[in-house]
């Protein structure tokens, strides 16, 4: 089959949907990659790196459009004003397109798509489940614009990130706010974090607490119990109360922080207002504050999408472009998600892919198919983290509080019935018995201490040399071979014997273990 | 010699046993210790054969065959052999107590001593020690058949196996009050063979019954019970040294099996009643659902993880044993050590076949034992882990041991090694462990399957490393 790529037309998109690393790959598939002239200028591909990779390079984008079964995209179909046509009035029936499509937020684009009977596949609705995250786009472009984020907060805060100790005086550390622990924000965590700054992060989900903690960032938290993971690792929106305690501590932080970077976003949902006018104005001046969900509405009121705002001396940055911004490298990771993506589709890799809607990932990402709109797919099975983990504990807690209850009976009943038998062992045994029984009794406990001691490397030595010593019943033998039965002599000769293999074996092979034990 | 001399070279070969035992509380002292109880040993053999009147040429006869088998066979024995070496020594100190025993009630001075009760407790000591003897006897020998494969790994469980051992157990109690009886008058023969060959049986089927996976609870059980038989026979013999001495092997193999059990989180009872899993098996069949697919990789490819990790951690089991390949994994280890690799051991308890098995192997290929960490030492830090290297393990290192209330091995401590960056797991097969449960492991993402043989395996990583 034919893959083709035309060049991104969207406003400032940089980015391509495959790369000549990748373009080798899908042809090792059996596919054949058609790319428009000039789609990789603007992620520093030439045409002629595409065509070295194999692939033809077509002029124009309608023989793309025309020539290929399988059409590769970064931003969903949008009008075309050099060919001035809709890219979807391009597409043709049987058609299979792969692209971001955002079908909670474009219903309109589904019908044309179902109009145009092809079927279309929305990167952004591949579940997120273990098995399709090498797929994931928005993991990997979220990613990107983490980082991104922190760059541009950077060029627009016009101080250092790290603190020092010069002559000419204290330099103190930024201090950076990221709400929202996702890819993006722990991204952001991490390249703030290795640019020298104090790193404090928010989120609703406290699993996630130990992601931020092991990026050695701060993680706030509320004084408010309420679970805020929804299904498939997202987040869910959550209380009123719990928005008024959250909506504090943003207050409170807001005074105190240089840099607020927010990547809140919840699917198929307008993003949460976080950052109110008043908190900005409480903010320094000279102050950023980075809005990844500006393309969504903005996580702060006042973020305007895909510009750079000055309000109250602060520097609010609504850029939508950030993957854009790193496009060589986007490109590469989207490419790769695509061709994983194709790879599942494409079972006997002969270049042909079949849409099976009874495998998961393919169903998820399926938004039409042959004409048919399939969005949204049935709910996926799995939360990529155990939804409740409290759960868990309580299961436990049952079996120890069992356990522990008859701790104090347990002895009790132990020592009576001990007690007992010891009684009526000595009031019929003979006196000589009772002597032997302590001295058994005693190296029973000596024994008990001694061996508790015995490291775990060792057992085996052990082993072998209780062995060796538990021959000491050779005495009994030795004792027994004066006798002047011949029986009884043969009997034990035959018991020195085979006890003595067993003193020399054991001794003998404990040394040779122990001689092994060195450091 | 006086009987004053004896009894005191008797307390000092008691306290340098006791020393012994505690010099393996590191691998320092531990040679120290072992010379100590060669010396005890030594002390006890010359003041008793000191007062040796007669027959004295097939003493020593005895003494200088069984001392250089002993001898040979120390030397000789491959460290992977150790199990069976061990299973094989304690089946000589049962048959020995039996020996003593039968020789024991043989000695027509046996009635002149004893009298009424004495006699009884007497009866009743010599019956216990050749009962124990008996059991441990045979036991040790089916155990190591097994350890050998000269008889399969499988549990073999017959129908009413519970009721059968009942009914030994029964037996062997009626038998002995026959015994007392007729011993009190001068015979009782009859009944101590009868009881023998019962002990017997006993010892071979509770070992049948018992799976591959459970050798080391065995092995250490045997030890004990191996003590115990000389500690029975002490009693008969009035003798402390016996007495002691019995007390502390006992004890120390009851802990062992303890730590054993511990580690698989069995019940003791269960493991000696036998049959691995049959009362939970079958339901653990509803998680072998949730498969995936593994990801296999090429030697070359491993050694460049392994090239690449800071943090490398080596879980070897049953199956680096098998395969030899404890020197080329010592190899490993130096060649990755030189690159500043921090290269360290995590021992399950129950990996192989008996307590401390993995040790002596790495111990043996020169890994230095201060990079060889026990389960529970090394346990968290698996989050810090570059690689994690699984060779020939299985259940100790099953994530549904923890997640799975139904699987067989639940609530078994495992090895946590899937919490690391990367598992590489070197397996022959995707064949399931002695539990026969399958492993979640090998399907985790962060898993990576190397097949083959590990010793060759290991070899060609080795070599592109």
């Amino acid at each position: 089959m034919k893959i083709g790529i035309p060049k991104e037309i969207h406003d400032a998109e940089k980015r391509v949907a495959t790369t000549p690393d990748v373009a080798k790959q899908l042809i090792k598939l059996g596919f054949e990659i058609l790319v428009e002239s000039g789609a990789g200028e603007g992620s520093h591909f030439s045409d002629t790196a595409f065509t070295d990779a194999g692939v033809t390079v077509v002029e124009g984008a309608k023989k793309i459009w025309e020539g290929s079964d399988i059409i590769f995209k970064v931003r969903p179909p949008e009008f075309n004003s050099s060919l001035n046509s809709e890219e979807v009035d391009l597409l043709h029936e049987k058609q299979v397109i792969i692209t971001f499509l955002w079908p909670a937020q474009n219903p309109d684009l589904l019908k044309k798509l179902a109009e145009k009977k092809v079927t279309a596949l929305s990167m952004d609705s591949v579940p997120r489940i273990s098995r399709a995250q090498k797929m994931d786009a928005l993991s990997s472009m979220a990613n990107i614009a983490g980082y991104r984020a922190v760059v541009e907060a950077a060029q627009h805060f016009g101080r250092f990130f790290t603190g020092q100790i010069t002559a000419a005086g204290k330099i103190p550390p930024a201090k950076v706010m990221v709400i929202g622990a996702g890819v993006a924000g722990l991204a952001a965590i991490g390249a703030a974090k290795s640019m020298g700054a104090i790193v404090r992060a928010f989120d609703t989900r406290p699993e996630v607490k130990e992601q931020v903690e092991s990026m050695n960032a701060e993680f706030l938290e509320l004084d408010f119990e309420e679970e805020g993971s929804g299904t498939g690792g997202y987040a869910k929106v959550m209380s009123k109360e719990f928005i008024e305690a959250e909506m504090a501590l943003f207050a409170e932080q807001a005074k105190e922080v240089d840099i607020i970077i927010t990547t809140a976003l919840i699917p198929g949902k307008p993003a949460p207002e976080l950052i109110k006018e008043e908190m900005v104005v409480s903010m320094k001046d000279g102050s950023v504050i980075v809005d990844l969900a500006a393309e969504q509405g903005g996580n702060c009121k006042l973020s305007e999408a895909g510009i750079v705002k000055k309000v109250h001396g602060v520097s609010i940055i609504g850029y939508t472009d950030l993957p854009s911004r790193l496009a060589a490298q986007s490109s590469q990771l989207y490419g790769t998600n695509l061709r994983h993506l194709l790879t599942d589709m494409c079972k006997d890799k002969d270049g042909n892919i079949t849409v099976d809607m009874e495998d998961e990932v393919v169903r998820g990402a399926t938004v039409v198919k042959d004409g048919k709109i399939t969005w949204p797919p049935p709910a996926p099975k799995l939360s990529a983290s155990p939804p409740k983990p409290a759960e868990k504990p309580k299961d436990v807690k049952p079996s120890e509080v069992t356990e522990e209850k008859p701790s104090w009976l347990g002895p009790l009943v132990t020592f009576a019935v001990g007690g007992l038998v010891l009684l009526g062992l000595g009031s019929v045994a003979p006196a000589s018995f009772m002597a032997h029984f302590t001295v058994f009794v005693l190296a029973c406990f000596v024994g008990y201490m001694v061996i508790w001691n015995v490291t775990a490397a060792l057992h085996t030595p052990l082993m072998s040399v209780t062995n060796a010593i538990s021959s000491i019943i050779i005495i009994g033998a030795i004792l027994q071979i004066s006798s002047g039965e011949s029986v009884i002599m043969w009997v034990a000769g035959f018991a020195v014997t085979i006890t003595a293999i067993n003193i020399t074996g054991g001794f003998a092979v404990t040394r040779r273990m122990l001689e092994m034990f060195r450091k | 010699m006086s009987q004053g001399v004896v009894t005191a070279s008797y307390v000092g070969a008691t306290i340098l046993f006791i020393l012994a035992l505690g010099g393996l509380s590191s691998p320092e002292t531990s040679r120290r210790g072992n010379i100590y109880g060669i010396t005890g040993m030594a002390i006890a053999l010359i003041v008793t054969i000191a007062s040796v009147t007669s027959n004295v040429e097939i003493l020593i006869g005895g003494l200088l065959i069984g001392g250089s088998i002993g001898l040979v066979l120390a030397k000789r024995v491959q460290m992977t052999e150790m199990p069976e070496l061990v299973a094989i020594l304690h089946s000589l100190v049962g048959l020995a107590a039996v020996l003593v025993g039968f020789a024991n009630f043989m000695d027509p001075a046996r009635l002149e001593h004893y009298t009424g009760v004495e006699l009884t407790i007497h009866d009743v000591e010599t019956y216990l020690g050749i009962l124990i003897g008996a059991v441990t006897f045979s036991g040790s020998v089916i155990a190591f058949g097994k350890l050998s494969g000269k008889i399969g790994g499988n549990p073999l469980l017959l129908p009413a196996r519970h009721w059968f051992n009942l009914g030994l157990l029964i037996a062997s109690i009626w038998l002995c009050s026959m015994f007392i009886d007729q011993s009190a008058v001068g015979g009782g023969l009859n009944p101590l063979l009868i009881m023998t060959g019962i002990a017997l049986l006993f010892g071979i089927h509770m070992v049948m019954a018992i799976g591959g996976a459970d050798m080391p609870v065995v092995i250490s059980m045997l030890n004990s019970y191996s003590g115990w038989a000389a500690a029975a026979t002490g009693f008969m013999l009035n003798n402390d040294l016996l007495i002691v001495t019995g007390a502390l092997v006992g004890s120390s193999g009851a802990i062992l099996s303890y730590i054993m059990c511990r580690a698989m989180n069995r019940k003791f009872l269960a493991v000696i009643a036998g049959g691995f899993g049959t009362t939970t098996g079958g339901s653990s069949t509803g998680s072998d659902v949730e498969q995936g697919e593994v990801i296999a990789l090429e030697a070359p490819e491993v050694a460049s993880l392994l090239n690449e990790a800071k943090e490398v951690m080596i879980i070897p089991g049953y199956g680096m044993a098998v395969a030899q390949a404890q020197h080329i994994v010592c190899e490993l280890t130096k060649a990755l050590r030189s690159k500043k690799v921090n290269v360290r051991f995590g021992i399950h308890p129950v990996a192989g076949r008996m307590p401390g098995h993995m040790n002596v192997l790495l111990a043996e290929a020169k890994v230095p034992y201060d990079i060889v960490y026990e389960m529970d030492e090394i346990n968290d830090d698996f989050p810090n882990i570059d690689v994690s290297m699984v060779i020939g393990a299985n259940d100790i290192v099953n994530p549904s041991a923890l997640t799975d209330p139904n699987s067989p091995i639940a609530g078994m401590p495992v090895l946590e090694c899937w919490k690391g960056k990367t598992t590489v797991v070197l397996k022959r097969s995707m064949a399931t462990g002695y539990a026969g449960v399958q492993n979640p492991l090998f399907f985790e993402e962060n898993t990576r399957m190397l097949f083959g043989d590990a010793k060759s395996s290991l070899d060609t990583v080795y070599k592109s490393l």
